[in-house]
This record gives structure tokens, C-alpha cells and sequence, in this order.
């Protein structure tokens, strides 16, 4: 039951994909190839899958706890960018560090720089009632600026021909590769915090208390739980790992800071909680088929010339397709018969009528 | 309305066993029976909510089918609920206007609400909001929604279980006025003394059949209740009298607490003590405060002086609800699902729901000893003989009864010094209510101290030593119960002070 919906909504992605790629006049069966299996033919676009998987994933699982004790946080696009500007700061001021410290240092900065993002709608939430979902998306866009401005202005290389980046980062300040050409150390990040999300859900009294909270948040007060601080406690842990993701990308597959380190991953990871059940393990799976759509969208532009925006056209549907099939299997539509109600309406709506 | 030779199967299950049944026009007939008898099962088939295996129903002497509840709606058949079904974010009138098959203007059904609540002796604001009522204020929505459909029969699901005497009594009035009106009446009740005034005609049923038809006026409600169960019920120890010398293990000083919210209602200077080996009851009717007590008593509200409230003579009001599961005290609130359990946990996880904190060793370093809460789990089902289709079920596949026999008992079973519960018994059948009263009794006499919040007179004056009655958030003195007759009570409860 709990695999069905999405992989019912799977199906139901790729027939509306037949569908739309027909309508603007592109072969539908090669489009949906090059989209789903052209990536997984080659070597390289495996290793790529990984790397887009790899954020996605980190940041997904983060947020499962943050939706399974029922707060929403919708802000990790920009807790990723704090992250990644925090981060950031060593190797931007001090260029010549090479030594061992400085990129442990650099990803706990990271985290640090989520968590102190995410903490924010959380207090929100707990000392004024603000509604977390408003508060927590809005300072995205808050963040973004925010980086756009530090890679524009302060932290611009001189020496970059006024491109608005920073300077590159050195080897001593980049995550290594360990896996074949592009996969490198976030990759082991990234399956940590599935083992450790999965215990932390299934084993401890924390777990526990998401749970309860979540799903029956009176029966959480009698148990002694407090709501406001595990609201606190997810945001902590969600943006923590948003934070680390985006130092990742600047550490990891971009090298450098710039105005945008993200393609949506902070939303993404939204869809792929949902898909993956907010479950890790099911995480882990939805990571790689939204990293696919990535590499599948940047695929049928280069092959077929659509626009780039099919990306995006295919995690929409994504997302409609398996919260519609939630929905869809646990209520049933039952047509009413109309004009029965509606004679009863003008009857009592008309009570001066010619009755 | 007559059914005739109805079977119904769930797989292997058979909830009803040719059943044979009618009722007549005018006619106030009483549906008995233990939790799990079959009773709900039958009710749904004449409500249109199930389909029969096979049988047959007829409406006027013809036979029908009724599809759905709507259909049933059409015919003529209203039912109130006893577990309710109401929006919480809805005011009353929207819910209301929500069951009615046709449009209605919102103002116009607000006049008719407050019209037919004030005919029948319920009173309601057409504009409250239902989250902020109480348990008996939501039944009456229930009840007057389903008067606003006028229909030709209710079925009526333990529809007093939440009213003060004065109050039943206006409803049996309004019965027996919609009885005269020809309007027939399916009452189903735990409380048989109800049944022998009320009722014109019983029908008992035991695992889905009928096992008797009488007519109760003639019958004594113990041969009623035993016709249920099958058996003669045990009779219920007679508490003992408790010494004016035993230490008094919670007391309570001028507990104040303001409003939580706008509908909810404050706590005024009130004050208690229950002394070991005690049952004090508390009375009143429901939405006086007994929500906002039982909170400041278990912890989840705290009081702004920590000596309002005193456990084993600490002062515990700063405290949480832990802390004082720690000083050895237990709570048990009336709602089962979502404040005593949570509903989609398995009875093991709802074992850690209240004692993780309280040195069971249900937690070791931080992670979840899944072992010893199923232990706990299994102990409290054998003692409490709490019925379950499997080993370890989620919370809301239990009966209402089952389920409270596994909250209650899962308190009892840490020995708590200090025992506070609402509504023990509310919505439990016959047998089940026995079994938790028998056990409250016990445990005042191996020395706690145990304090009752009910509206349930009969289990009131069964139980307690002493009884207080709470209206309007403040706390009468108590009485000796054995000194006190319903009626007594029951003018308090309406709001008389003792004072």
C-alpha cells in the first residue's frame, strides 16, 4: 500500500510525459528515452546521477523528520544557501589555509549555517505563532539575495574578470574525489544520514516523540513531550543538513562560490521526501529518480531542443501525480446526482416562489 | 421497521446471526448488549452504513434496501452517533447545515438550531465552535442535528451517557413526546436502570444473536444485565471506610487557572484532599471545568504556584506531567484516542507513550526498549482481559471498552499512590465498566488515593467515599456518598452550590 501511490504516480508521470511531448510536436517515445535512459548508459551520467542525487537525498531525509512530527519546513533552498556562505567564509578570507582543519571545519561552518537559518521560522513558530511554511520559504528568497550580494560584492574574486564569483577553491579545500571522476566524499555524508535518520525514526525515544507529535499532538502532552522544542529540534536537524548539503556544492562539484549553488535541490527534496514515503530508505530511491529528471531535462534539451523548463514540468507532475494518488486512494469521488439538489435549493432558497 | 433473519460476515467473523427485529410505530425500544455483541453491526444495517450478508429489511411493511445513510435520511431514519461525527474546525451550525441533504440558508437553520435545542432541553450556540465544546455539548449537536431532519425513527447510541439526571430527564420527556407523535425511538444503553423507565420493548443481544426479547419495565436490571453477558455479573466490593487518620497523598490549595482559550472555562480557588486508600468522585456536568482540571492535575497545564497542588505533601503545580509520574502518580484521560493513545501506535508504543519517564526501563540510552514495552503490554492485557484480534494491534483497532481497559490498566499496573482519571467508564459496556471500577477500588484500598472525574452518578455513588460536584470551574465541598441520593447530586450538578 505505501509503494503503491508512488509508483502508481510514476506511470502516471511517464503517460502525461508521452502525452505532452506528443502535443509539442517532439516523437514522444525517443523524447521519454532520452529523458528516463539515455542517463543510465553511460558511464559519466551514472556518476552524475550520484552527484545530483547525492543533495537531494541529504536534504530529503532531513526534511522527513521535520514533516513526520509535523512542521513544514519549506526553507531548505535557502538554508543551503546559508550554508554554503557560511561555508564559504575560510577559504574566501583565508585563501592560503591548506592544512587538514580547514575543511572539516568548513562543512561543520555549513551545518552550523543552516541550522542557524532554520532556527529561525522555528522561533517564529514557538514564541510568536507565525506559520512556519510562509516564514521558512520566504527567507529563501531572503538567503538568495543575501549570496547574490556576497558573490557580486565583498566576496568577488578581483582577478575574475568581474564574473560574480569567488575565487576557486584550492584542492586542500575541496572534497575529495573517491569514486570514479566526479563522485566524491558527500557521497558517504549522504548515506550516514540515511542510516542515522532511519535509527534515529525507528530506534530512539526521540523518534518516539516525532512521532507522537506528528500524529497526535495532545497524546504528545500527556506524554510529557514539548511541541516547541521539537519544532526547534527539526529545524535544527533539516536545516543542519541543508547547510552541509550547500557547502558540499561549493566544496564539492562547483568548486567556488557563486550567485546561484543550487537548481531547486532545497524544493526538489520536498518532492522526493513525499515520494520516498518520508521514509529513508524510499528516499534514497525517489533521490535518484528526481536527479534522473535533472539529467533527463538537461538531456532533451541538447537532444531535442525543448525548452529547459521540462525539468521542472516533470517534478510538478511528479509531485501532483503522488499527492493525488494519496488522496485518491484513501477517499473515493462519488458523483451527485444534481438536479435533486438543486430543486431542493431553489425550494428553499425561493420560499416566496410560485410553489 | 422490521428486520428479518439479517446475517452479517466480516471474513471469518459473524457479526449478527439471523437476526430477527422490529420496531413499531410510536414505540421506544431498547437495543442491549455487551460491547462486541453485535449491536453497532445491526445499527449500521438500519442506518444504511453496512449491507447484510443476506436478510431482509422492511420499512412500512415493504421491503427495501438502504443503500447509504442518505437513503436512510430519506426514508425517515435519523441516528445519533456516540462516537461523534463533527468538524472541529466548524461551528455548529455549519456542521449541521453539512448533514442536511439540502441547501439551507445559514441564518435561517441558526434560528431553527436554536429553536429545537431550547424545545428539547439542549442547549446550544448555533455559533460555537466545536473543538471548544465539551463531550456533552457535542452530543447534544448530534442529537439536535438529528432532530432538525424530523425523522420517523431515531436510533438513539448511548445518548444520555453525558447529561445530568435533570438533564435525561428532559430528554425522556422529549422521547416520549416524540413517541407520542408516532415517531419510533431505537435506544441503546449500558444503563439499564435508564432502560427499565424509558423503554417499551428490549431486545438482547449476546455474540449476534438474539437472546432475548422482554419487556424491561417487568424485568430487574440485574436479570437485564446478566441476560448481556451471559452470566450473573460479580458484584463490586464494598469500599471500605477510610480513617480520618490516613495521610492525604494529593491535595489540592486554591488552584487557579485562567481560561486556555475563550470558550474554555477557568479554574476557580479550587480545593481537595483525597486521602490513601479514598475514591473521591468528582461531579458535573460536562464543559464545568473538568477538562482544565484534569489538566492541571496531570501536569500539561501548570498552575502559577507550585503549592496549589501537593502530591505526598510536595508541592508539584510548577511541575510537568512526568515529574509527577516520578512522585508515583497516574493519570488517565477521558478521551481514549489522541489523548491516551495515540491511535495509528501499537499498544507496545502507547505503553511508552506514558512510561518512558517513570524508570520501567523502557528507555536505555536514549533508544526504545521494544521488548519490555510489549512485555508491559501483554501483562496489562492478560490482567485487564483486554480483547485484540492480534498480538500487539494499533490502538484503534480495539473496542472502546478493550481500549479503555488497556489505558486504565496501564496506569494500574505502576501501582500509582496517586490515581487521577476521567471518565472511566464512559462508552464501556457492562462487563468492562465492572472490571475498572472493581480495579479502582482495589487500589484505594492497598493505600492510593484515587480521584474520579465523572458525570456518571450510577458509577459516582457505586465507588466513591466522598463526592464534590464542579460547576462554572469551582469546587463544591465534598460529601460523604454514602449520605447522598442522585437527586442531591443532581441539583448540584445544576449549578446549586454546597457552600
Amino acid at each position: 500500500m505505501a509503494l503503491l501511490s508512488p509508483l502508481l504516480a510514476i506511470g502516471l508521470t511517464v503517460v502525461a510525459g508521452f502525452i505532452i511531448f506528443a502535443l509539442i510536436g517532439v516523437a514522444p517515445l525517443e523524447a521519454l528515452y532520452v529523458y528516463f535512459i539515455e542517463p543510465l548508459t553511460q558511464s559519466w551520467s551514472l556518476q552524475d546521477l550520484v552527484v545530483k542525487a547525492t543533495p537531494i537525498i541529504l536534504i530529503a531525509v532531513g526534511l522527513s523528520v521535520c514533516y513526520q512530527s509535523n512542521s513544514w519546513n519549506i526553507g531548505a533552498e535557502g538554508q543551503l544557501a546559508v550554508g554554503a556562505i557560511f561555508g564559504s567564509a575560510l577559504p574566501i578570507y583565508f585563501p592560503a589555509w591548506h592544512g587538514p582543519t580547514i575543511l572539516p571545519l568548513m562543512l561543520i561552518l555549513g551545518a552550523v549555517g543552516g541550522m542557524a537559518y532554520g532556527a529561525i521560522p522555528a522561533l517564529l513558530k514557538t514564541r510568536f505563532g507565525a506559520n512556519e511554511i510562509l516564514t521558512s520559504l520566504m527567507l529563501v528568497y531572503v538567503a538568495q539575495l543575501v549570496l547574490d550580494w556576497f558573490a557580486r560584492g565583498p566576496w568577488r574574486d578581483p582577478a575574475g574578470h568581474n564574473f560574480p564569483d569567488s575565487r576557486a577553491f584550492d584542492d586542500g579545500q575541496l572534497l575529495p574525489v573517491i569514486l570514479g571522476d566526479s563522485i566524491k566524499l558527500n557521497v558517504v555524508f549522504m548515506l550516514i544520514a540515511v542510516v542515522a535518520v532511519w535509527f534515529l525514526i525507528r530506534k530512539t525515544i526521540t523518534g518516539f516523540q516525532i512521532a507522537t507529535l506528528g500524529q497526535a499532538p495532545r497524546a504528545g502532552a500527556f506524554a510529557g513531550f514539548s511541541q516547541a522544542r521539537m519544532t526547534l529540534f527539526t529545524f535544527l536537524i533539516s536545516g543542519g543538513l541543508a547547510g552541509l548539503a550547500g557547502i558540499c556544492e561549493v566544496a564539492g562539484p562547483i568548486e567556488k562560490l557563486r550567485i546561484s549553488v543550487s537548481p531547486g535541490y532545497g524544493f526538489t527534496a520536498i518532492i522526493v521526501a513525499f515520494l520516498g514515503r518520508l521514509n529513508p530508505i524510499g528516499i534514497l530511491f525517489a533521490g535518484f529518480l528526481l536527479a534522473l529528471s535533472y539529467l533527463g531535462g538537461e538531456g532533451a534539451q541538447v537532444a531535442l531542443g525543448v525548452s529547459e523548463q521540462i525539468t521542472r514540468v516533470f517534478q510538478g507532475m511528479l509531485l501532483f501525480f503522488v499527492l493525488a494518488c494519496d488522496t485518491l486512494i484513501f477517499y473515493r469521488i462519488r458523483l451527485v446526482r444534481r438536479p435533486a439538489h438543486q430543486a431542493s435549493l431553489r425550494t428553499a432558497e425561493a420560499p416566496h416562489g410560485n410553489a | 421497521m422490521a428486520a428479518l433473519q439479517i446475517t452479517k460476515d466480516f471474513a471469518t467473523l459473524r457479526a449478527n446471526d439471523h437476526i430477527d427485529f422490529a420496531i413499531r410505530p410510536g414505540e421506544i425500544h431498547a437495543l442491549l448488549g455487551e460491547n462486541g455483541a453485535g449491536k453497532s453491526t445491526l445499527v449500521k444495517i438500519l442506518y444504511g452504513a453496512l449491507q447484510p450478508t443476506s436478510g431482509e429489511l422492511r420499512w412500512k411493511g415493504k421491503a427495501v434496501t438502504i443503500p447509504n445513510p442518505a437513503a436512510a435520511r430519506r426514508l425517515g431514519i435519523g441516528m445519533v452517533f456516540q462516537h461523534f461525527s463533527l468538524f472541529d474546525a466548524l461551528t455548529v451550525a455549519e456542521n449541521i447545515a453539512l448533514a442536511l441533504d439540502s441547501a439551507h440558508r445559514l441564518a435561517a437553520l441558526r434560528e431553527r438550531i436554536t429553536r429545537v435545542s431550547a424545545e428539547y432541553g439542549l442547549p446550544l450556540h448555533a455559533d460555537s465552535i466545536v473543538a471548544d465544546l465539551s463531550v456533552g455539548e457535542r452530543q447534544r449537536v448530534e442529537i439536535v442535528r438529528c432532530l432538525l431532519q424530523e425523522p420517523q425513527l431515531i436510533i438513539m447510541d448511548e445518548p444520555t451517557s453525558v447529561l445530568t439526571p435533570q438533564e435525561a430527564d428532559d430528554l425522556f420527556v422529549t422521547l416520549k413526546r416524540l413517541a407520542a407523535e408516532g415517531c419510533s425511538v431505537l435506544y441503546i444503553s449500558h444503563r439499564l436502570e435508564e432502560v427499565r423507565t424509558l423503554c417499551h420493548h428490549a431486545t438482547v443481544l449476546r455474540h449476534g444473536k438474539v437472546v432475548a426479547e422482554c419487556d424491561p419495565q417487568k424485568e430487574t436490571a440485574a436479570r437485564l444485565a446478566s441476560l448481556m453477558v451471559g452470566a450473573e455479573l460479580r458484584e463490586l466490593s464494598a469500599p471500605q471506610p477510610v480513617s480520618a487518620s490516613a495521610p492525604v497523598r494529593l491535595s489540592l490549595k486554591n488552584l487557579s487557572m485562567p481560561k486556555p482559550h475563550p470558550f474554555a472555562v477557568a479554574l476557580d480557588r479550587v480545593s481537595i484532599d483525597v486521602r490513601g486508600g479514598e475514591i473521591v468522585s468528582i461531579a458535573g456536568v460536562a464543559g464545568n471545568g473538568q477538562d482544565e482540571l484534569f489538566d492541571a492535575l496531570s501536569g500539561e497545564a501548570r498552575a502559577d504556584r507550585a503549592d496549589a497542588i501537593a502530591i505526598d505533601g510536595v508541592p508539584c503545580g510548577r511541575r510537568g506531567v512526568n515529574a509527577r509520574r516520578r512522585m508515583n502518580a497516574a493519570f488517565v484521560p477521558e478521551e481514549r484516542l489522541g489523548h491516551g493513545a495515540v491511535p495509528r501506535f501499537r499498544l507496545s508504543q502507547n505503553v511508552i507513550l506514558t512510561r518512558h519517564a517513570t524508570g520501567d526501563g523502557l528507555v536505555r540510552s536514549g533508544t526504545v526498549n521494544t521488548a519490555a514495552s510489549r512485555a508491559i503490554a501483554n501483562r496489562v492485557s492478560t490482567t485487564f482481559d483486554v480483547r485484540k484480534g492480534s498480538p500487539d494491534p494499533e490502538a484503534s483497532a480495539l473496542s472502546g471498552g478493550n481500549l479503555q481497559k488497556f489505558v486504565v490498566g496501564r496506569e494500574l499496573d505502576r501501582k500509582p499512590g496517586v490515581l487521577v482519571v476521567c471518565q472511566p467508564t464512559w462508552g464501556v459496556d457492562a462487563g468492562a465498566a465492572t472490571t475498572i471500577r472493581q480495579a479502582l477500588i482495589d487500589l484505594a484500598e492497598a493505600g492510593s488515593a484515587v480521584l474520579v472525574i465523572s458525570q456518571d452518578l450510577d458509577e459516582i455513588l457505586e465507588i466513591s467515599d466522598r463526592v464534590a460536584v464542579i460547576s462554572q470551574g469551582r469546587l463544591s465541598v465534598p460529601h460523604d456518598a454514602h449520605g447522598i441520593t442522585r437527586e442531591g447530586i443532581g441539583l448540584l450538578m445544576g449549578g446549586a452550590r454546597a457552600h
